[in-house]
């Protein structure tokens, strides 16, 4: 990795985790979430300037998931230098675990007035398969959320790390993992609802998705979830444990040679990363209304990449910014220009990669030097 | 119109000459009537009875049945043919009648005309007609028209259409009430080795199918000894349709073990730049059409280099302003092959549109070498394995044996060195990487023979290709070659097992436990370079 991201992130660590100045922002972001958010969508009348419309809400919400996407794939990129290529489907497998629970929370409502969803009556099946058994409790589904990403990556990993596969191998690997994942549940008898997913989603915990209310609650929750797990972050990178991390990136083999085993660390974030794009995905899913094995495959995957690349590899903040700058962009060209939209993205991951290599945050970072000492010429 | 009236006259001419050398009971107006009008189930009788005597009316009434220009007038059945109407069975021309109705014929009907005029082609005078007429009979063998088989029977002098029919009989036989007849059938049956065969007896087993033990015992040793026949028929074509999608992969491989395997570059827009060679065979072919269109059939001769060369300079221009600054960094080159990728795709879609664009094979390409009853070989999947096996040899060539492979090779162990020893690196590496890219323009030109041409092309190949790159290990040739022929003929063995989605699961997942078993791949590299 180039030495240019490992000069940005050591001089972080400081004693406190966040200084004065973070400490207000974080105030600042919070109060705008629980306050700011509810009060411009709900109270405001709908005819004001100030009024927050349902639809930003829903894609304020969409992209504060794929923040925490972008967030994790951080962690294992731009922190530890393993490029996944396979972050979506762990996504999607939050997704699909969600997406069950809702599945069943539509009762009796759907087409055929079943107790089963719709496409297994569809499919004739007279009994739900045992991996939809626990499908009717919340609870269960959301340590399903959590725990089928981390087990499928720690499994993965184990074996991966094991045979010191890293680099361009391990990504195309974790390609194929995705893409094998996406035939899988493009199969109708795999019990996911073949190609259409899962869809039509009437209520969450009793409560009508539909409503405003609904909405404005999990772009909140949503939100919050990003800032813990951005701080949660934050303390990792400052701790023992992330400068290991750090150090993997940058030399692998001298930090084995000092005599760390560095499967367990690897593993142990790999597994993390995993289990927060889980989480991204159940978020997502009641958000958007829809789930289905399109969130698998490879490109959907690739693109979680280039938000984190846009924003600033190795910068926390960076995937966050890139996840909103690239989505931003995302819904403004889809709807202006849907014909450029490609060219946007293509020429975003080549100009990223050739003129940018740490992101709109390090020529943020590159500008602001450059404005507070005029004398010298360029970044340092 | 004037042909047209010619065309009637002879018809009344042959069909007045059939009416006096002939047939004892030619058709009549009665009989023209009954087949017209009335209930499906006479008029399916009358139809069957006029088939154990059949002439040039009854063709004629069966075609304007079929194709609705057939009216009825009182007791008269007319054939009405631009505004001109004639009489059903004398052929005799009439005025049409204001009160003539429509003859309405129901799916049944319809399946019964189509099924009698398929019986009156055994009576052509051209074999194709006849051997036609006997295979579109096969899907609706029925003890009706075994008359008519036994009467064509006597009359076929071609010996391999006389074996045909026989079997046709037999197969009319199968179901026949007369236990004797049945088991006779069963027995001419078991000799044959035609899948078609195999299934209908194998219909006849099922429920509802033969009752009589004696019967159910000759059917299923029938159906055992032709599977025995097919066997080996069905395992060379497994094999077959493997080493083609092993060709394919191989090929489309090739490209990537020289970008990717030599010079270290993931470049992920491989698939993009076989779509590219693609839509330079869809443009040459266009072009033969439109200006030479006696040539057409070599297209495909033309559209070879021009596949190459489009590639190849697409490639060489990529290499020159973009992944010439990411050597070394083979995760940044990832990410912007992937936007190229991206770009080349709309681009496709902004040019062409982002619907497939129809590539036509040669004749000389289109049909199949019958190696079996039940092995077909199309032209255009062998040609495209010699194809391939070509470019390999070509490419082995031109890397082990020509000053350009010397200084890639080179290039490839020791850049440094191999640049003080006075190699132009920068332009060694463009010419690399723009062979890498023509041979996907090549592996796109071959594509667009089997599949569809359309601006997804490459995408669907690109992990496919990798895995063999990955499987073959990194660096040399044989190893992608072994890698894309094994996994083709994995792929296609799996497939008849366990379906074409769960085979590729599973190739998959060998190929990840695989690489966790041998990271290096197949071959891997040993020496200096191993470890760089």
């Amino acid at each position: 990795m180039n030495t240019s991201i490992m000069s940005s992130t050591v001089n972080q660590s400081t004693a406190t985790l966040l200084g004065t100045r973070a400490r207000m922002a974080l105030a600042a972001v919070i109060a705008i979430l629980v306050l700011v958010i509810p009060i411009f969508n709900l109270v405001v009348p709908a005819d004001s300037v100030f009024h927050l419309s349902d639809y930003a809400v829903s894609l304020l919400g969409k992209i504060m998931c794929y923040a925490i996407c972008a967030l994790a794939m951080d962690l294992i990129w731009g922190y530890t230098g393993i490029l996944s290529l396979g972050h979506g489907l762990f996504f999607a497998l939050g997704g699909y675990a969600m997406g069950m629970y809702l599945m069943r929370q539509i009762g009796r409502e759907g087409v055929y007035k079943s107790d089963l969803p719709d496409f297994m009556v569809f499919l004739d099946w007279k009994e739900v398969p045992w991996h939809w058994l626990g499908s009717q409790s919340f609870v269960v589904q959301m340590f399903l959320v959590v725990a089928v990403p981390g087990v499928l990556a720690f499994v993965f990993g184990y074996f991966a790390f094991r045979s010191r596969i890293k680099g361009v191998y391990f990504s195309i690997i974790t390609q194929a993992l995705t893409y094998a994942s996406m035939l899988l549940f493009f199969r109708n008898e795999t019990g996911f609802g073949g190609n259409n997913g899962f869809t039509d989603f009437k209520r969450l915990l009793g409560i009508p998705t539909a409503t405003s209310s609904m909405r404005v609650t999990l772009c909140v929750l949503t939100g919050l979830i990003l800032v813990v797990f951005y701080v949660m972050s934050k303390a990792i990178i400052a701790s023992k444990y992330g400068r290991v991390l750090q150090a993997i990136r940058d030399a692998e083999s001298r930090v084995l040679f000092t005599g760390y085993n560095t499967l367990w660390y690897k593993l142990s974030i790999w597994t993390l990363s995993a289990m927060m794009c889980g989480v991204a995905g159940a978020l997502y899913v009641p958000q958007v209304g829809i789930i289905n094995p399109g969130e698998m495959s490879p490109a959907a995957s690739i693109e979680i990449a280039i938000w984190t690349a846009v924003g600033g590899r190795a910068t926390l903040i960076g995937p966050i910014v890139g996840a909103f700058f690239v989505n931003g962009a995302k819904s403004w060209f889809t709807v202006t220009f849907p014909e450029y939209w490609l060219y946007f993205l293509g020429a975003m991951f080549i100009a990223v990669t050739l003129f940018l290599p740490q992101g709109i945050v390090g020529l943020v970072r590159k500008l602001s030097a450059k404005y507070a000492n005029p004398t010298k010429r360029g970044a340092p | 119109m004037l042909r047209h009236l010619l065309n009637s006259v002879l018809v009344a001419a042959v069909s007045a000459a059939s009416f006096v050398s002939g047939s004892a009971i030619a058709l009549t107006s009665d009989t023209a009537k009954r087949i017209a009008v009335g209930e499906n189930d006479d008029r399916i009788k009358a139809l069957s009875d006029a088939l154990t005597n059949p002439d040039e009316a009854l063709a004629r009434l069966i075609d304007a049945l079929l194709d609705d220009s057939a009216k009825v007038a009182g007791d008269a059945v007319l054939l009405v043919n631009n505004g001109k109407a004639i009489h059903a069975a004398t052929g005799a021309a009439t005025t049409l009648p204001a009160t003539a109705e429509d003859v309405v014929n129901n799916n049944r009907m319809r399946n019964e005309l189509e099924g009698a005029k398929a019986a009156l082609g055994l009576f052509s005078e051209s074999l194709t007609k006849r051997n036609n007429a006997i295979v579109q009979l096969k899907d609706s063998a029925d003890e009706g028209k075994l008359p008519l088989i036994d009467r064509a029977l006597a009359k076929e002098t071609d010996a391999g259409l006389k074996a045909k029919l026989e079997q046709l009989r037999a197969a009319m036989l199968v179901a026949s009430s007369d236990k004797q007849k049945r088991l006779d059938a069963v027995a001419a049956l078991a000799s044959s080795s035609q899948p078609s065969v195999r299934s209908l007896l194998q219909e006849r087993l099922n429920a509802g199918g033969e009752t009589d033990p004696d019967v159910r015992a000759a059917l299923s040793t029938a159906v055992k000894a032709i599977e025995g026949r097919l066997v080996w028929g069905e395992r060379l074509g497994v094999i077959f349709s493997g080493l083609s999608l092993g060709s394919i992969l191989f090929l489309v491989a090739l490209g990537l073990a020289i970008t990717y395997g030599l010079m270290g570059v993931i470049n992920m827009a491989h698939g993009e730049l076989m779509m590219i060679g693609a839509y330079a065979t869809y443009l040459v072919q266009n072009a033969f059409r439109q200006h030479l269109p006696n040539a057409f059939d070599f297209y495909i001769i033309a559209a070879i280099p021009m596949s190459f060369f489009a590639a190849a300079l697409v490639g060489a221009a990529l290499e020159r302003t973009v992944i010439r600054w990411l050597y070394g960094r083979p995760l940044e080159t990832l990410l912007a092959t992937w936007g190229i990728s991206l770009v080349l795709i709309q681009t496709m879609r902004t040019f062409f549109g982002a619907q497939n664009v129809p590539v036509e094979n040669p004749s000389w390409l289109s049909g199949g070498v019958q190696v079996m009853s039940n092995l077909i070989l199309p032209y255009n999947r062998i040609a495209i394995l010699f194809f391939s096996f070509f470019v390999l040899a070509t490419v082995w060539l031109l890397i082990s044996k020509t000053r350009l492979g010397l200084f890639v090779r080179g290039v490839t162990q020791n850049r440094s060195m191999a640049a003080c020893m006075g190699v132009n690196t920068a332009k060694i590496d463009t010419y690399a990487f723009a062979l890498g890219a023509g041979i996907a323009g090549l592996a796109g030109c071959a594509l667009s023979q089997v599949g569809n041409v359309g601006p997804d092309l490459g995408q669907g190949y690109i992990v496919d290709s990798f895995m063999v790159v990955v499987l073959g290990g990194v660096g040399q040739l044989a190893g992608t070659v072994y890698a894309g022929l094994g996994l083709g003929v994995l792929n296609k063995l799996l497939e008849g097992w366990t379906g074409a989605v769960l085979a590729k699961i599973i190739v998959l997942a060998f190929i990840v436990i695989f690489i966790q078993r041998r990271p290096q791949g197949i071959f891997a590299l040993k020496g200096r370079s191993a470890e760089a």
